[in-house]
């Protein structure tokens, strides 16, 4: 009896090795005319998924003898990235046309992964359609075009206006200055300690919602920078990235943002839609435009009275300098794959999956602003939720991230001097010191610029 | 005669062998593949991705500067020591000692409950370990209910609370393990050594123990280096935080070559980890040898 039990043990010790060392490879479809498509889908992101069924179907029929095989990879930003790299690194796994980031555009096709697409935009009516700013996010560092953008984002305040009103601030509620913010947020927790009165990320937990929803704005509200465009060099020493964290360490020592500990949760974020803004227990949190995709109907968290309960309020610069707001845009496109057997066929599955009433149909159902200007005047587009029109409004005040492959280990060295500074680890100053020296270490001396 | 023994001893080799090609294919090329990436400058993205270049031991000199590097070897170390070679091992140990004297039902029902945690997934096994730990889990649920106040584990004590709960979901191997050896002491010696008027600890420390020997080398091998290469576990609970508090090897080769896209980086890491591996695997081998001297 127990020996049979013993060699079992074994066994299945041995197979756990085995199967935790060995490493899967997926077959290439053999078929010629078959495209592999593949994104991202979650279960409170399925609006791609609908726009790649409704494309096949429509594609599958115009196109007698192409099949169109779709494959979804069921994971969050991070990880989609990182098997679709995995796929894009061998011919034989990458997919024909695939959903990219706005933001490793640049360094993949560096990696030779994406296509250039000049030659078939030039041919293709709809590309005039784009605004300038989308057109330039699928741009590689060779002036060439690679991908064609499906949407974009900003970010703002939102308040719940109820929250507000109790603590005596009058709604609508614009913050002028970082100073401002503080006086509101103090107020509210006069008003009733129990609140979480502005949240703002922190730490790595949240990952680029740390950085994309919080320390942006403040730093891009700084008469500091993260990179410089010209120089192309990271930026390190400046006031502004200390005075960003002292912001924070601010925040989270007055209380007035959630606790450190909830911070360095990764699912803090489900807490501030579902639960503290719906049951105004939050005054105001900084997020992305896509916010009312949660709360509309069909939304993870539904909430009827949020038209109603929530404000909007564009993120003021430290001192209220000019031009008076910041913003942070990222957004995803869609690219051909470089080593495509079929390039025309992927081009034109591509270009019919951003057909404008695809694009249309996504962009309202996923909250995003419209890329295309015949979407964007749609009376639907603009009709989706109260807020498209004050959203749209910030890509005026937007930045966009440093597109590099070195960006995100900067982002990860932000997120950590965040974290230190929360959890009082560190001082701004230290935690400012230790981002510099982790910045040189990671780039080099010569891609850094001292201010 | 004795050609004709070394034929068959040869012969008695062959059922291994599809085993051992199996084991090379998998296990050996992977790691091959490993340390030979670690020498070059592989990336997910960017340049380096398609067309890697040979960079020698620049990732092994960037490890040794680089700060995370040896907090995340102590924190593998003190994972391995306190979960596996302690926790799991002498937990497994003493459940199964025990379990050879209860009556049967109670040892069926304890028996039970011990390997239902090692049969969960992993994944499973870590969301429900989270859930127990979380700062409005079930633990702090208990000890609010019993009038203590719980604490946030995983932000607090992240060590703590995912080196307990590795022992939860590892000890049945070992209480397996240790069941199987123990029904195997002949119960004679054992009895001769009552006669002899040993009391219970002498003859634990100086029949049990020694007797079962090899199994507990074996099993220590076995619990070390699952244990080294636990990663869902610690990801799923604290994800290496807060500010690296719980980030192991598994978890600092992961960041590097997944998150940042360094797979030379990332695999140099991993490789670190072999070694570490084979340290611990050496040291077992030997324990083992003493035991036929």
């Amino acid at each position: 009896m127990h020996r049979p039990a013993k060699i079992l043990a074994a066994l299945m010790s041995a197979a756990a090795l085995l199967a935790t060392s060995a490493c899967s490879a997926e077959k290439p479809a053999a078929e010629d005319r078959t495209l592999k498509i593949v994104y991202q889908k979650t279960d409170s992101f399925s609006a791609l998924d609908t726009l790649f069924k409704d494309a096949k179907k429509d594609f599958e029929a115009a196109n007698q003898g192409t099949k169109v095989e779709l494959q979804p990879i069921e994971a969050n930003d991070d990880d989609y990235g990182t098997k679709l790299a995995l796929a894009l690194r061998s011919s034989e796994t990458a997919p024909d046309v695939f959903y990219e980031d706005t933001f490793k555009v640049r360094s993949d096709v560096d990696a030779g992964y994406l296509l250039k697409l000049d030659g078939y935009l030039e041919k293709w009516d709809d590309w005039k359609l784009y605004n300038e700013a989308a057109k330039a996010a699928g741009t590689g560092d060779d002036g060439g075009i690679y991908a064609v953008p499906l949407g974009t984002d900003t970010r703002a305040i939102w308040y719940n206006k109820k929250v507000l009103q109790k603590a005596g601030i009058s709604v609508p509620w614009q913050p002028r200055s970082w100073d401002e913010i503080l006086e509101a947020a103090r107020k509210m927790k006069a008003a009733d300690p129990s609140l979480v009165p502005f949240n703002m990320y922190a730490g790595k937990a949240t990952g680029e919602g740390t950085v994309m929803q919080s320390f942006y704005e403040l730093l891009y509200g700084t008469d500091s920078e993260l990179y410089d465009q010209q120089e192309k060099k990271w930026v390190i020493g400046s006031r502004g990235f200390t005075d960003s964290l002292a912001f924070l360490k601010t925040l989270y020592d007055e209380g007035l943002a959630v606790t450190p500990a909830e911070a360095l949760d990764a699912n803090v974020w489900k807490k501030v839609f579902g639960e503290w803004l719906p049951k105004g227990k939050m005054g105001a949190t900084v997020e992305g435009s896509y916010t009312p995709s949660f709360w509309q109907k069909g939304g993870n968290y539904e909430w009827a009275g949020y038209a109603e309960d929530m404000g909007v309020a564009k993120f003021p610069t430290q001192r209220g300098q000019e031009p008076g707001g910041v913003s942070m845009s990222g957004g995803w496109t869609l690219a051909v794959g470089a080593d495509s057997k079929n390039p025309d066929l992927a081009f034109k599955f591509l270009s019919e999956a951003v057909s404008k009433k695809n694009s249309l149909a996504f962009t309202v159902s996923g909250s995003q602003i419209a890329v295309r200007t015949d979407v964007a005047a749609e009376a639907e587009y603009l009709a989706a939720n109260p807020f498209v029109k004050d959203v749209s409004e910030l890509v005026s005040v937007t930045h966009y991230r440093p597109a590099t492959a070195d960006y995100p280990r900067i982002s990860a060295a932000v997120q950590e001097a965040t974290e230190a500074v929360i959890t009082g680890a560190l001082s701004p100053q230290e935690a400012a010191a230790q981002y510099d020296k982790t910045v040189r270490d990671q780039v080099g001396d010569a891609k850094v610029l001292q201010k | 005669m004795a050609e004709r023994r070394t034929v068959r001893r040869q012969l008695r080799l062959l059922p291994v062998v599809p085993s051992v090609l199996l084991l090379l294919l998998f296990l050996a090329a992977p790691v091959l593949w490993s340390f030979h990436a670690s020498f070059t400058n592989a990336a997910l993205t960017g340049r380096n991705a398609r067309n890697p270049a040979w960079t020698g031991v620049e990732n092994y000199v960037r490890l040794l500067s680089d700060p995370a590097f040896p907090a995340a070897v102590l924190l593998t170390i003190v994972f391995v020591v306190a979960s596996a070679v302690v926790g799991q091992n002498l937990l497994g140990l003493l459940i199964a000692g025990l379990m050879t004297r209860a009556r049967k039902p109670v040892s069926a029902v304890v028996g039970t409950a011990v390997v239902a945690a090692w049969v969960l997934p992993e994944i499973v096994a870590a969301f429900a370990a989270y859930a127990y730990f979380s700062k409005d889990g079930t633990l702090n649920q208990l000890l609010g209910n019993a009038g203590a106040a719980g604490a946030d584990w995983l932000y607090a004590y992240p060590m703590v609370a995912v080196v307990l709960a590795n022992i939860w979901r590892g000890t049945a191997f070992s209480m397996l393990v240790y069941r199987a050896a123990l029904a195997d002491v002949p119960r004679d010696i054992s009895e001769a050594a009552l006669m002899d008027g040993a009391s219970g600890w002498q003859r634990l420390v100086f029949i049990t123990l020694p007797l079962i020997r090899s199994s507990i080398a074996t099993n220590l091998m076995l619990v070390t280096l699952q244990t080294l290469a636990v990663f869902t576990l610690i990801w799923v609970m604290t994800a290496g935080g807060p500010s690296n508090a719980s980030t192991t090897l598994p978890v600092l080769a992961y960041q590097e070559a997944f998150k940042f896209g360094d797979i030379g980086y990332g695999t140099a890491i991993a490789s670190v980890l072999i070694v570490l591996g084979l340290v611990f695997g050496i040291g077992y081998v030997r324990l083992l040898k003493g035991d036929k001297r």
